[in-house]
């Protein structure tokens, strides 16, 4: 049996063809305000008063935004390489001397290809390194290789790390000087380049553990992380207009949860409760929540928005979002089927 | 530097007091990796007793020299010098390897005063070293970082991204030292995965290269003292060419001693046997 796939061929008349979201792919819709790599220009400003801050990366200073770091102190920058084990170890020997390492690349490289790196040289002593990778989940449409669909899984599992999931700008740009305060080591997943600003909207500041009630209603109670939160604010405008009331709990710090904030939000009778990730659905916030929830003996119905367990496709993030039913688009429709 | 008259002799003491405090304690768990502590005796009193500086009542002191043991299992040996160096009190041997002890089996940083990292994964020392020299170096620091490693941990590509990096970076402040004892886990090294030839690879990666018998005091002596003084921007690496078991002639002879399992009364004859080497 062929493992190939079958060749997709162009009709005259079709529709006009997407590009592949390639890795400097912004997630940003046409319409959406933007804010221009605010980890970089956050670690910079955090760097003048803490000059304990260094930054390192594996051959992606300009895909994770570091780059903005590197030229503001180009003394404090260590360029590692494409050699993420190393990357991740020298930042536990930096931590070990004093310093506080900001190591940054891609998502899939560190949690698949560094973890034990990760795990022993860092996690173990919980020594204070600060991991920051770009591409989370389905952020491009590159293939598997560069798809994080399972680093929040393979991080939940690991002791001492604080998992951390922002939103937007502003969720980055506040989380950077929490995440350096927090005295253990921080896995943090990265929107870069244009990144959307959202959160400016609602009275909302970051706090390291904390979840945020950003909108209260009736009908749908998400519980989200990361982008996904976005696409839910969205689809919870769209769907107010077919008189569908969504509450949205974002919780950017993915561990430890605050379980709090999830099972008081939970226990409000009659909300379907629906956790939406940008990231497979197995092991992610979808579970974490779950298995809060059973503990807790708050039994309400429940659903999951979230990544299939597969291996994705490659092509257009506008066509993989609606594919794999994380666009505002397709949360709108299994909302709807839902309820 | 000129060591006074005698200073080798105090050394060749000091590797024997290693090897008979690393085979009392292999006698309290009556197991361990015993035949790696008695071939590495010898570099370890070179490096506690001559090379480094450290303050025994303050092993956390700013101003010493690091030493790394990524071989966690090598531990053994490692607390015996510790135990030598006054760093461990020596009434803690007994504990080695029981439950709550602060000495087990393999080295772990959060466990023992003077172990610097956790090892046990294999091929994390030498890297976790180039972040920390890069540190030193950022505070202007004269301290250096030694980093053990075994051969068969040279299979590890992290070693290799490391001896790369080491170079890239100019970082007189490491000095490693490989202890070629031709054993691992599954057998011989050379049949498990074959390293050599190290003395090119090393020096091909852009380290200052040297490869001594890990046995002989002096040639480890001026190895070390050779390490120091180079004067190159480049990291400097010791490969030590030892025999497992060493000083203790049944124990060299086994064929399998990767992980030894030593007989109730064999463990009072090994140490009487290496008392007579030692009196030889």
């Amino acid at each position: 049996m062929s493992l190939k796939r079958s060749f997709a061929r162009v009709t005259g008349d079709a529709a006009p063809r997407l590009k592949t979201s390639a890795m400097i792919a912004s997630i940003a819709g046409d319409d959406q305000k933007t804010q221009a790599a605010p980890f970089g220009h956050a670690l910079v400003e955090l760097a003048k008063t803490r000059a304990d801050i260094v930054g390192l990366t594996a051959d992606l200073a300009k895909y994770t935004d570091l780059h903005i770091f590197a030229e503001a102190y180009p003394d404090r920058f260590y360029q590692m390489g494409m050699a993420e084990q190393l990357l991740m170890a020298a930042s536990a020997g930096m931590a070990r001397e004093g310093f506080t390492p900001f190591a940054t690349t891609y998502a899939v490289f560190a949690s698949r290809r560094a973890y034990d790196f990760i795990c022993m040289a860092i996690a173990e002593e919980n020594l204070p390194v600060k991991i920051v990778c770009a591409l989370p989940g389905l952020t491009t449409g590159y293939g598997p290789s560069h798809q994080a669909t399972d680093d929040l899984s393979i991080f939940r599992a690991m002791p001492n790390l604080t998992v951390i999931d922002p939103c937007d700008a502003l969720d980055i740009e506040q989380a950077v000087p929490a995440i350096a305060a927090h005295p253990g080591p921080v896995y943090m997943r990265l929107l870069r380049g244009k990144v959307p600003l959202v959160l400016d909207e609602y009275d909302y500041r970051f706090e390291l553990g904390k979840a945020a009630l950003l909108r209260d209603g009736r009908d749908v109670l998400f519980i989200s992380s990361g982008l996904m939160t976005m696409r839910v604010l969205e689809a919870s405008k769209v769907l107010s207009k077919d008189s569908i009331d969504c509450a949205v709990l974002h919780v950017p710090t993915i561990k430890p949860l605050d379980t709090a904030a999830i099972i008081r939000e939970a226990s409000k009778p009659g909300r379907l409760v629906v956790v939406a990730e940008n990231h497979s659905i197995i092991g992610g916030l979808g579970e974490a929540v779950a298995g809060v929830l059973m503990r807790a003996g708050v039994h309400p119905a429940f659903r999951q928005i979230a990544l299939p367990d597969q291996f994705l496709d490659a092509g257009a993030l506008p066509t993989l979002h609606d594919r794999y039913g994380i666009s505002t688009g397709a949360i709108c429709g299994q909302i709807k089927g839902w309820l | 530097m000129h060591a006074p008259i005698g200073h080798n002799s105090q050394l060749r003491l000091k590797a024997y007091q290693i090897r008979r405090t690393a085979l009392k304690m292999g006698q309290v768990q009556g197991q361990g990796y015993i035949a790696q502590a008695l071939d590495v005796a010898d570099i370890l009193a070179v490096a506690y007793f001559h090379a480094m500086t450290f303050r025994a009542g303050e092993p956390d002191w700013e101003g010493r020299d690091r030493f790394y043991l990524s071989i966690g299992h090598y531990a053994i040996a490692l607390y015996a010098a510790l135990i030598e160096a006054g760093i461990v009190p020596r009434e803690e041997l007994e504990t080695y390897g029981g439950d709550d002890s602060c000495l087990p089996m393999s080295g772990m940083a959060t466990y023992t005063p003077g172990m610097e990292i956790t090892g046990g994964s294999l091929g994390q020392g030498l890297p976790i070293a180039i972040g920390a020299c890069l540190a030193l170096k950022r505070k202007r620091s004269s301290s250096f970082i030694y980093n053990l490693l075994s051969d068969g941990e040279l299979g590890e590509g992290s070693t290799w991204e490391a001896a790369m990096s080491a170079a890239h970076w100019k970082l007189d402040n490491l000095i490693a030292i490989v202890d070629v004892n031709d054993q691992q886990a599954d057998g011989p090294s050379s049949s498990v995965l074959s390293a050599e030839p190290l003395h090119e690879k090393w020096r091909a990666f852009g380290w200052f290269t040297q490869r001594v018998d890990g046995n002989d005091i002096d040639a480890l002596v001026t190895a070390f003292d050779a390490a120091r003084a180079h004067a190159a921007p480049q990291p400097r690496v010791i490969i030590c060419d030892t025999l497992m078991g060493k000083g203790v002639p049944f124990l060299e002879a086994r064929e399998k001693n990767h992980f030894i399992r030593v007989d109730d009364g064999e463990w009072d004859k090994a140490i009487d046997m290496l008392d007579a080497e030692f009196a030889r």
